[in-house]
């Protein structure tokens, strides 16, 4: 049997959870072939150059412009027959599209995959991180998303996949519809893949000041997060939101400021390599995840350091 | 217009959840439940589109034992009209939650189904989209704007790169981001009057549902412990040690 990957993409690039995720089936150890639904030739030419991929089965329609959960689910039922693995990432697009097409097949999903045992065992957070699962399937087939922080990303140039053109049945769907998009602008590396991560918190106060972060996040070339209580209260967009409900990141370096460390904060952080905390209360739980804690006022200490590096 | 929103007990989100003793499973005596907070919102919202007139009824259901019923009546208390208490002992997972479901709105014939994108415990984010699949129906997750027109939800979504509007036809299953609405408080008059409200009791058994051990927990465990750090006293020494000593910038 063999491995269908779902890849992710914005109709121009390949999106880096989809290298992680092929990553991520190779170590099951079966051929991988890609699914992608898209209206632009560009992203399947792509896909194809991916390391270790045996096909790219393509469907290529204006009606994939926008992803429609409906639609994407409906096209992998289409070739399931030939697979008994499907992957992911647990981008918003994998957790959005997988669990219906899982329920199209009736397998129980496994969400937020770190480790891939063998072909039966896997582990997974639970609890916003606080514990670790083991999980056994006892289905022929299954689904998987993937924490895609926890792999290593495959090359995207190395591979040479045969290209299979997929007919389109009338998929466009009747009951759902994409009105408008609006996305966030920024020329900031990506979140979730970024090497180097700032964010800020409630402490920011205001949205405004969330500009103190840019002038460092410009000479670090960071990607800017925020924690959920900065979102809430309005000072960075919910896109920007690190934790149990918004992204998971696992940088290089880690910089959190004015950032308590609530649970559901640490869980989309605490695989970063090296962690920064500047808070001026030091008995903030960050410290304890803290590689380097400096307890100190953000509004001194975030000018000195951008200009001191 | 009948709303449907299905809610789940879980750990209160402040607890840490630790591992039992055997490490077979967590550790639930003497923690503190709640309704999860994703499935406030959703009962929030429900009563939001009641109290603008949208709305005629609000029917709130769990899976689970007889604990479950601190939630529901909770939900009673915010405002919904009625509860059904799907009664089993076995915790069930996302699939067979979905499949509960499926016959409960079978028997309710709701317009919308407003529901948490997670539960805050196993953190899967699928019973919503197993739903819409299994009915047929339009889905539109993780929403941060609900707008009822006739016939049609529009909802804004929260995606990785922004915000998605999406229109689906009624009915329709919507999930309920952390934006969307702030959940309200239950007065004490309207804690008493919620012990009025009739819950309706299903037995799972009776609902032919089929479940089976499709993914078994095998082994639960605490993370890998980080190592607490040192406080550095200056910026100075900071970026020192980031450049010499973790090497993470240049």
């Amino acid at each position: 049997m063999k491995t269908l990957v779902l890849v992710e993409h914005d109709n121009a690039e390949v999106a880096a959870a989809t290298l992680s995720t092929v990553k991520a089936a190779s170590s099951l150890g079966q051929e991988i072939d890609l699914l992608v639904t898209t209206s632009s030739q560009d992203v399947v030419q792509k896909a194809s150059k991916i390391e270790g991929v045996s096909k790219v089965l393509s469907f290529v329609d204006g009606q994939f412009g926008n992803e429609i959960a409906e639609d994407i689910a409906e096209c992998v039922v289409q070739v399931a027959n030939d697979y008994n693995f499907f992957l992911a990432s647990s981008s918003t697009t994998g957790k959005n599209n997988l669990p219906r097409f899982a329920a199209l097949l009736d397998i129980q999903q496994i969400s937020e995959v770190i480790e891939i045992i063998d072909k039966t065992t896997f582990k997974k957070p639970i609890y916003a991180g606080a514990c670790i699962a083991t999980v056994k399937t006892n289905q022929e087939k299954n689904v998987l998303s993937i924490r895609t922080t926890a792999f290593d990303k495959a090359s995207a140039e190395s591979g040479n996949a045969e290209i299979v053109e997929m007919p389109l049945t009338d998929t466009s769907s009747k009951k759902s519809a994409f009105v408008k998009n609006e996305l966030t602008e920024s020329d900031r590396p990506e979140l979730t893949s970024a090497d180097i991560v700032i964010s800020g918190g409630r402490g920011m106060q205001d949205a405004d000041n969330f500009a103190l972060l840019d002038g460092i996040a410009s000479k670090l070339n960071a990607a800017v997060g925020a924690s959920r209580a900065a979102v809430d209260s309005g000072f960075a967009p919910n896109d920007y939101q690190v934790g149990q409900t918004g992204k998971s990141v696992a940088p290089n370096l880690y910089i959190a400021v004015g950032i308590s460390g609530a649970i559901q904060h640490l869980a989309g952080m605490k695989d970063s390599k090296t962690i920064v905390a500047i808070n001026k209360d030091e008995e903030a739980p960050i410290f304890k995840v803290a590689d380097y804690g400096l307890v100190g006022d953000l509004f001194e200490v975030l000018p000195e350091l951008e200009s001191k590096l | 217009m009948k709303i449907l929103v299905p809610i789940k007990r879980v750990n209160d989100y402040n607890v840490k959840v630790r591992p039992n003793q055997s490490n077979t499973d967590v550790d639930l005596s003497n923690v503190k439940m709640a309704v999860n907070p994703f499935c406030e919102i959703a009962i929030e919202e429900a009563i939001r589109i009641k109290e603008s007139g949208n709305a005629d009824e609000v029917v709130v259901v769990t899976v689970g034992d007889e604990k479950h019923q601190e939630q529901l009546r909770t939900a009673l208390a915010l405002g919904a009209d009625r509860a059904i208490h799907v009664k089993t002992e076995n915790p069930l997972q996302p699939l067979d939650v979905a499949k509960v479901l499926v016959k409960v709105f079978e028997k309710e014939s709701p317009e919308l189904v407003l529901m948490g994108k997670q539960g805050i415990d196993g953190d899967h984010n699928q019973t919503g989209q197993m739903l819409a699949a299994m009915l047929g129906l339009p889905q539109a997750t993780f929403a941060s704007k609900v707008e009822l027109q006739s016939g049609i939800v529009e909802v804004t979504r929260e995606i990785d790169g922004g915000l998605e509007t999406l229109k689906a036809e009624l009915p329709a299953i919507v999930t309920t981001d952390l934006r969307l609405n702030e959940p309200r408080y239950a007065s004490l008059p309207n804690i008493m009057k919620a012990k009025r409200k009739p819950i309706d009791e299903l037995d799972l058994g009776a609902l032919a549902v089929s479940l089976e051990n499709r993914v078994e927990l095998v082994a639960v465990e605490s993370p890998a412990e980080r190592q607490e750090g040192v406080k550095v006293e200056s910026v100075d020494e900071l970026v020192d040690k980031l450049k010499n000593e973790a090497k993470v910038i240049e």
